[in-house]
């Protein structure tokens, strides 16, 4: 295959699993604000804005967090750069670009996601229809995967659009766990104290991981375990860990098709390496946040490997 | 010559209302349908077309990046027997059209012979120097034409323009024919419609008989587009989709060891047939356009050192001159060395004198277009248009005669398009698609029909607000 094509597939993936991703994240938002009073609603409205990065931009604009404005910069604002409407869109523009490589379900099903949220993200979101709005982002993102995974032909297509799909939610999880925690734990000695158990409860809601990990841990909350769970637990399908067990997955598979490895390969056999190693306890020896800071940056590096490995780009 | 429109021939009805034999088992059948139904389906097929995406970019239309050609359900139906006379004549054409190509390129007996004026190349940019004396592989010149054709009577079929660079709207007699069958099982199994659906694939097997001799066993075949943007990209995929063929852009494509290649995640791979959708200026920025970022540099050398087929073959646009489209039928005759079997339309060549003063006389009953335009634009339709548009157009004619033709206002023929308020006849045309190679020409039954959506417009044209519809040649 072509690889502007490649190039078009993986970042088709990636933006699907970032829309989707981002909507969760508000979605937890939502549901915490909606739990609390107006000035700790407005404190969880920032600290959607913060987990996303976008402070500066947000900022620029906005002088105060309100539920309405957060919403509407996150979901639809042309001025922010990482809006979810311009991800499902460029989703979209990629799918169209290599629209020979994907079948024609897929095709229809990401077609049908920019026309659908294209008319709910027409004008500001209210209130009353945010869950629907959020709901429908989620819906749309897993018809696209389920048409993926129910309609491609297992061959390289299919593994750069896994490729890019868990080397996305790796960077998602790590990345809204790291903030989350950073807001939540002032300082890492709180850890294993008993802290408000609603605001871990938004940890796991923004990776749809409450029930799985309520069910596991019968109901209490550890953030310790919580940090054990998202980046360790195999089974929890948007673990650091699952996502790269997926990723090495798709990457051996491209290897195989292609009778060579490239860089990309022996990153993400170095990356797979500590991430075997780790427990729970020497991450947070050596310091939660630089585990995942470092993890972020290798995670990067193995994009970028892909990207040179199978010549996305002239 | 006369010029006064007639009535025009309807295609379903016969002037005293009662139906022509190609309609007979479609009305019949229609009759029975309940109307609130039909309007429904009608409702559907248009969410279908945009479900599917099968969208083009209108230029200079800002505000629908990409939009729907209205798609019109009651199908336009031909007879197997007229289809047989036609498609005679189109295969006749096209023989013409490529025989004609050659000769150009090498010994110019044409012009020797002084069937056609000297005159009329020298100034034409469509006539490309780098390909004389060059003879493309398997000396195919027009791999792909899209003959359009106006009916008047029962007939009476002429051809108004021969697409002969990159005819376009294939996607939509595919797509079309989808929609109807999957709108319309029924339908089909009582009326045998002759089938268009393997296109592609005799698309594919032409392009691959016209391989250069430096290709493998299995040429590859690559379609290039000019992009995402392009008005026609969506047709492009498709294409690209249903042959099996890499859909490329220029920025994959390189030349390397003297073949064009195109940049896979495995490294360089070469290409056989590139089946261009990019016009002659765009395709090679050493030969032509320097400024293009839509073809491959160095590609014309390739080509003309065998190491690759482009299809259509550089250079072809000069039968979509209007100029020399009007001596089609002596270019018929000289090379086939018969009577065309389908005749133009009526026109006159405003760089002739006498014409000219014909036409400024005569210009309010006239349809007067670019000699090098395409797509509706550029033209004028006297009888539509207000006297201040025409002394405009006046002025241009005169600054610039040998710029513009002029053709009668024709009466062209119609066929109903459901409405509101019941079926209502349209203008239509008709684009017949043919494939040439080596092995011979293949004319696919059907092609695409064009309506006018407004209530007595001749403009067919998709960039014009024409619709299309399912275009049916019976089995009988």
């Amino acid at each position: 295959m072509l690889g502007r094509t490649a190039n078009s597939i993986f970042w088709m993936f990636r933006y699907l699993e970032r829309a989707e991703n981002t909507a969760r994240l508000l979605e937890a938002g939502f549901r915490m604000a909606l739990t609390r009073g107006a000035d700790a609603a407005n404190e969880e409205w920032r600290s959607v804005i913060v987990t996303l990065g976008e402070q500066t931009t947000y900022q620029q604009i906005h002088s105060e967090y309100s539920g309405a404005q957060v919403c509407n910069f996150v979901l639809r604002d042309r001025e922010n750069p990482q809006n979810v409407l311009g991800m499902i869109e460029a989703a979209r523009a990629n799918a169209r670009s290599a629209r020979t490589s994907i079948t024609a379900e897929v095709w229809e099903a990401v077609n049908e996601a920019w026309m659908v949220l294209g008319d709910l993200l027409d004008r500001p979101v209210r209130e009353s229809s945010l869950g629907s709005v959020l709901a429908s982002i989620r819906r749309e993102a897993t018809l696209v995967r389920g048409a993926t995974y129910g309609s491609m032909l297992r061959n390289e297509i299919y593994h750069f659009a896994r490729a890019g799909t868990f080397l996305e939610r790796a960077d998602n999880t790590a990345r809204i766990l790291d903030v989350k925690y950073y807001l939540l734990l002032p300082s890492l000695a709180y850890v294993g104290s008993s802290l408000d158990t609603g605001q871990w409860d938004t940890v796991l809601r923004s990776l749809s991981a409450e029930r799985a990990y309520r069910w596991l841990n019968a109901g209490r909350m550890d953030p310790r375990g919580i940090a054990e769970f998202l980046i360790l637990d195999r089974r929890f399908p948007r673990s650091l860990a699952f996502c790269y067990d997926a990723l090495r997955e798709n990457l051996k598979a491209l290897a195989e098709l292609h009778h060579n490895r490239g860089e990309c390969h022996t990153l993400m056999r170095e990356a797979d390496r500590k991430l075997c190693e780790a427990t729970i306890d020497s991450i947070f020896d050596k310091g939660l946040h630089e585990f995942l800071t470092a993890f972020i940056r290798e995670n990067q590096g193995i994009a970028t490997a892909i990207s040179d490995d199978y010549r996305f780009i002239a | 010559m006369s010029i006064k429109p007639e009535p025009n021939f309807d295609e379903m009805r016969q002037a005293d209302g009662s139906i022509r034999p190609a309609y007979r088992d479609y009305v019949t059948w229609l009759d029975e349908q309940d109307p609130a139904l039909m309007r429904r389906k009608s409702r559907e097929a248009e969410q279908f077309f945009r479900r599917t995406g099968i969208t083009f970019n209108v230029y200079g239309d800002d505000d629908a990046e990409e939009r729907l050609i209205p798609f019109d359900m009651v199908p336009r139906i031909i007879t197997g027997t007229e289809w047989r006379r036609l498609s005679r004549g189109i295969e006749q054409r096209v023989r013409a059209l490529n025989a004609f190509m050659h000769d150009l390129y090498h010994r110019q007996e044409i012009l020797r012979s002084g069937r056609i004026p000297l005159s009329l190349f020298k100034s034409n940019v469509a006539w490309l120097p780098q390909m004389v004396g060059f003879t493309p592989p398997g000396g195919v010149y027009t791999h792909i034409v899209g003959i359009d054709l106006v009916r008047t009577g029962p007939n009476e079929f002429m051809v108004l323009e021969d697409n002969a660079r990159t005819p376009s709207g294939v996607s939509y007699m595919l797509e079309n024919r989808e929609t109807m069958m999957a709108m319309f099982p029924e339908l089909f199994a009582k009326i045998h419609v002759q089938s268009v659906s393997d296109y592609p694939r005799r698309l594919a097997k032409s392009l691959a008989a016209c391989a250069p001799d430096a290709a493998s066993d299995k040429p590859v075949v690559a379609v290039l587009t000019p992009g995402i943007y392009n008005s026609a990209y969506y047709e492009h995929a498709f294409l690209a989709d249903q042959m099996g063929a890499e859909l490329v852009e220029g920025s994959d494509l390189r030349v390397v060891d003297g073949r064009v290649q195109m940049r896979t995640t495995a490294g360089f791979q070469p290409i056989d047939v590139l089946y261009r959708r990019v016009d002659d200026d765009f395709l090679d920025p050493l030969t032509f356009n320097p400024q293009s970022m839509l073809g491959v540099p160095g590609i014309m050398d390739v080509y003309r050192s065998g190491g690759i087929t482009i299809a259509n073959a550089p250079g072809t646009g000069i039968a979509d001159d209007k100029a020399i489209y009007s001596f089609m039928p002596e270019i018929v005759e000289f090379y086939t060395g018969e009577k065309p079997l389908l005749p133009n339309v009526p026109t006159w060549r405003c760089a002739d004198a006498d014409s000219l003063a014909y036409v400024l006389d005569n210009i309010a009953d006239l349809v007067v277009k670019e000699v090098h335009g395409s797509g509706g634009y550029g033209m004028l339709i006297g009888p539509t248009s207000s006297s201040r548009e025409i002394a405009r157009f006046k002025d241009k004619l005169k600054a610039r005669p040998d710029n513009y033709i002029a053709q009668p206002t024709l009466a062209l023929s119609t066929v109903p398009i459901f409405t509101k308020a019941g079926l209502a006849p349209r203008h239509v045309d008709l684009r017949p698609f043919v494939l040439v190679s080596p092995n011979g020409i293949d004319i696919t039954p059907g092609g695409l029909t064009r309506v006018a959506l407004k209530k007595g417009s001749l403009v067919v044209n998709s960039s014009q607000g024409g619709g299309t519809k399912d275009s049916w040649v019976l089995e009988d």
